[in-house]
């Protein structure tokens, strides 16, 4: 009979969910409490994979801030750059430099940290053919134009500016004057590496081993890794728990919402819908502290229409129409703080920090009309903010700005925004030069230093410079700033360039990002240092 | 019929390249993807290349078609950005939409047709019109509302579920979201049913049944409920495919790393190997699924006949 049979199969495929329902295991977070406590955090997919040159967004370097330690390390709550596993840095004239790697380090497999970790590690990181994302930060380095070259293949394999002299020791040769380049060497593209990496990369991949205070225990790609304590590890910022298990989540909201209900420790990025809660759920569980994080309007200099002697007037008036405090306080919820120059408060005021935009930055809807007429008004009489509509929300507050600057000058279409896509598709749009109006940029510091805010975005043909802009008073102090060997007069050189930026109005600074973390009452101690990345290896669990 | 079957088969090859094809252009024409990968900061023009090159995007786009598709057929779908084979992504993502779908059909077919049954037989009476509301609010709610609201409610509120699913995504994690990514099309099916019923529920064959003397069981199981199920059983045959690929929005939601989210982090990230490969399969699972539905007619209703 074909209907029974029906019957039976419709009762067999319940009978073998409910008990696939009943094996299922559920899942507990952590261990035990105290010092050996598992911390559960929030993750999202590395978006490469997890070498030190390769990695360059927040995902894949909390991993690599856990694992590797290098030369340099930067304070979580100063972000002044110490000496990690560097004995000393010597230099007299800020182009040749020796460095003395501390005696006692080792990988977590045994493996001993040498000068030759590090030098095989730059020279991996510095090689075209490996295809690291990061390669660029060994570009000061002499010999790295034949290892990467612009075109062609490279002509030699190793850097000729790198030298082992002695276990312990090599020297390093750069191409120009840069005296603060020994603290960009806290960046985890400079991390030393085991020979394992070189042996067997495929298998270092699936389970990278580094120096760092933890070890990664287990690794699932897409979902889960497991960090436990190293119990051997040399260094003075041993881990305080036993341990930090990275999940993956689709969407940050519902990292949240697991947050809220109990199953997970830490979330390091509370999601904008959230945030007007976020006070009646956590209290002072709540973290929102500055990062090195800027976001500016860019200008396409490359486009005539954009680029007419006189137009400064036009960008500054553009920057005075911006009611910067209005938008950070009602649609970022102060998770953003107004910009007064183009750095990042995280410097402090000894790193370069200073109110250099003055009332340029300054809303002032009289002034700011005054200047776009006598800048020549608006190419075109309306423009668009370019933005990505993927991700970062970014369409609410393209359309405040809009909104800020059409009421500052009385006109209803001197601004639209202008949605883009995937961020490839924006990214693709702005690399290739096709923007035609002012575009949404965003900077993360790589090192807190004044001159990783100002050279690689404005400097004439400098790496991330989007819009080429261009100018020959600023790049001669930047490189005077580089060669200048007494730190403090650096930074007021570099501060001066600034003051040429601000004239041109290069780029018009908005607001300066927060770090944004929940935590649950199990752990405690937890702080986000000044790359927005919480300082895992402090946190305890109670 | 295995002429038939045959025969459909074969249909299956132009519609497979055809639909391919279509993906790989629209991925393509989104531009260039190595612009995204490196972030808010631009991938220095050497390594760009060198990367462009690795992953084939420096021929043009017809020629990476021919490679991509004389890959596949060796069971090579190319490699994600982030180093891993598009097939163990697969791998992992497959098995967790599978069983997100099969509670999702489960739940379709047992409340919905119980419902539609329940109401086609008593139409116009008060449970009918019960039904009928409930129908209307579960189709007039967006998904991703529903979603929420269950989570908020079940997951934080009276904490009788996680609200995130695990890694591993066993079937009890998957019971709330396998409902809510069912809501919709469930209500389809109670309504498909129920009309289909209430038709069939005057035809001469029932007349005749009931005539006979069955059993009130047997004339609703074997000989009304086996008509009206054909528009329910296309429904639900085309409703696989769909749930498999729209499951994005419930995976987001629940945390699953399920198809859905493979193919969103493949759209973001512009992943032409990530999209393509899963979508061919989709692609497969689809046109698998509507041959089973067409093959179902022939075991449901004798009168339609395969020559």
């Amino acid at each position: 009979m074909r209907g029974a049979t029906h019957a039976k199969w419709a009762a067999l495929a319940t009978a073998v969910a409910l008990a696939a329902t009943a094996c299922g295991g559920g899942d507990d977070s952590g261990g035990g409490g105290g010092a050996d406590g598992i911390v559960s955090s929030s993750w999202g997919d590395p978006q490469n994979p997890l070498e030190p040159a390769n990695t360059n967004e927040v995902q894949g370097g909390k991993v690599l801030s856990m694992i590797f330690r290098g030369l340099k390390q930067y304070d979580p709550k100063t972000g002044e750059a110490k000496d990690m596993l560097a004995e000393k840095i010597e230099t007299t004239d800020s182009t040749n430099f020796t460095i003395t790697v501390k005696d006692g380090w080792t990988f977590s497999n045994g493996e001993k940290v040498t000068a030759q970790s590090f030098v095989d590690a730059w020279n991996y990181g510095a090689n075209l053919k490996n295809n690291q994302k990061n390669a660029f930060f060994f570009g000061q380095i002499e010999g790295y134009d034949q290892v990467h070259p612009e075109k062609g293949e490279p002509t030699a394999e190793t850097l000729s500016g790198l030298k082992v002299t002695s276990p312990q020791t090599f020297t390093v040769k750069l191409t120009q004057k840069f005296s603060t380049w020994p603290d960009t060497l806290g960046y985890a593209a400079f991390a030393p590496l085991p020979q394992s990496f070189f042996d067997d990369h495929a298998g270092w991949l699936a389970k990278p081993v580094g120096n760092g205070p933890y070890t990664i225990d287990s690794y699932a790609k897409g979902s889960q890794m497991e960090l436990k304590r190293w119990d051997d590890y040399p260094g003075d910022d041993k881990a305080k728990n036993g341990g930090i298990t990275l999940k993956v989540y689709t969407d940050n909201n519902t990292a949240y919402t697991d947050l809220i209900a109990g199953n997970l420790d830490l979330v390091d990025d509370v999601p904008a819908a959230q945030l007007k809660n976020v006070s009646a759920d956590l209290g002072d569980r709540y973290i929102n502290t500055p990062a090195g994080i800027i976001q500016t309007l860019s200008f396409p200099f490359y486009d005539p229409a954009w680029n007419k002697p006189g137009q400064e007037k036009l960008r500054q008036g553009l920057s005075m129409a911006i009611d910067r405090e209005q938008i950070t306080e009602t649609i970022f919820q102060k998770t953003r703080t107004p910009a007064v120059d183009w750095t990042s408060p995280v410097l402090g005021e000894e790193g370069g920090y200073k109110d250099v935009c003055g009332d340029f930055c300054k809303y002032d809807a009289a002034q700011a009309k005054k200047l776009v007429a006598e800048g020549g008004g608006i190419p075109g009489g309306t423009m668009k903010i370019s933005y990505n509509a993927d991700t970062g929300s970014h369409k609410e507050w393209v359309d405040a700005v809009c909104n800020s600057i059409n009421r500052a000058l009385g006109n209803n279409t001197a601004c639209v925004g202008n949605p883009i896509g995937t961020f490839a598709d924006y990214r693709n749009q702005v690399t290739t030069q096709k923007m035609t109006g002012p575009f949404r940029a965003g900077w993360q510091m790589d090192y807190p230093l004044i001159q990783n805010f100002l050279q690689p975005l404005y400097y004439t043909n400098a790496s991330s410079n989007d819009g080429k802009y261009s100018s020959e008073q600023f790049d001669k102090l930047v490189d005077q700033a580089n060669a200048e060997t007494d730190i403090s007069k650096a930074v007021g050189i570099f501060q001066q360039a600034e003051e040429v930026l601000r004239d041109d109005m290069g780029a018009i600074p908005l607001w300066y990002q927060n770090g944004s973390a929940g935590y649950s009452t199990r752990v405690g101690n937890v702080a986000l240092n000044p790359f927005s990345v919480p300082v895992y290896d402090a946190i305890t669990v109670n | 019929m295995g002429r038939y079957v045959i025969r459909r088969l074969l249909q299956m090859i132009p519609v497979f390249f055809g639909a391919t094809l279509l993906i790989f252009l629209m991925v393509n024409v989104m531009g260039d993807p190595i612009a995204g990968l490196c972030g808010d900061r631009a991938c220095d023009p050497a390594t760009a290349a060198q990367l462009r090159k690795e992953f084939g995007l420096d021929k043009p786009v017809w020629q990476q078609y021919l490679t991509y598709m004389g890959n596949v057929f060796t069971g090579d779908f190319g490699t994600a950005f982030n180093g891993q084979p598009v097939t163990e992504l697969m791998a992992s993502a497959f098995p967790v939409t599978i069983r997100l779908t099969i509670v999702a059909i489960l739940f379709e077919i047992v409340i919905g047709i119980s419902l539609g049954v329940l109401t086609g037989l008593k139409r116009g009476r008060p449970v009918d019109t019960g039904v009928l509301l409930l129908t209307l609010v579960v189709l007039s709610i967006p998904t991703f509302v529903t979603g929420l609201l269950v989570q908020l409610l079940l997951g934080v509120k009276w904490g009788w579920i996680n609200p995130a699913v695990s890694p591993e995504a066993p079937f009890d994690e998957l019971i709330v979201p396998g409902l809510v990514l069912a809501s919709v099309s469930l209500a389809y099916v109670t309504r498909l049913t129920r009309t289909s019923i209430a038709e069939n529920k005057r035809a001469d064959y029932v007349r005749t049944a009931v005539a006979k003397g069955l059993p009130r069981r047997r004339v609703i199981g074997r000989h009304l409920l086996r008509n009206s199920l054909i528009p329910v059983v296309t429904f639900i045959g085309a409703d696989i495919g769909a749930l498999m690929g729209g499951a994005i929005v419930t995976e987001r939601i629940f945390n699953i790393h399920g198809v859905g989210y493979q193919l969103y982090q493949g759209i973001v990230r512009q992943n032409t190997q990530t999209v393509v490969g899963f979508v061919t399969i989709l692609v497969l699972i689809f046109l698998l699924a509507n041959l089973l539905v067409d093959l179902l007619y022939a075991v449901l209703d004798p009168r339609i006949r395969y020559a």
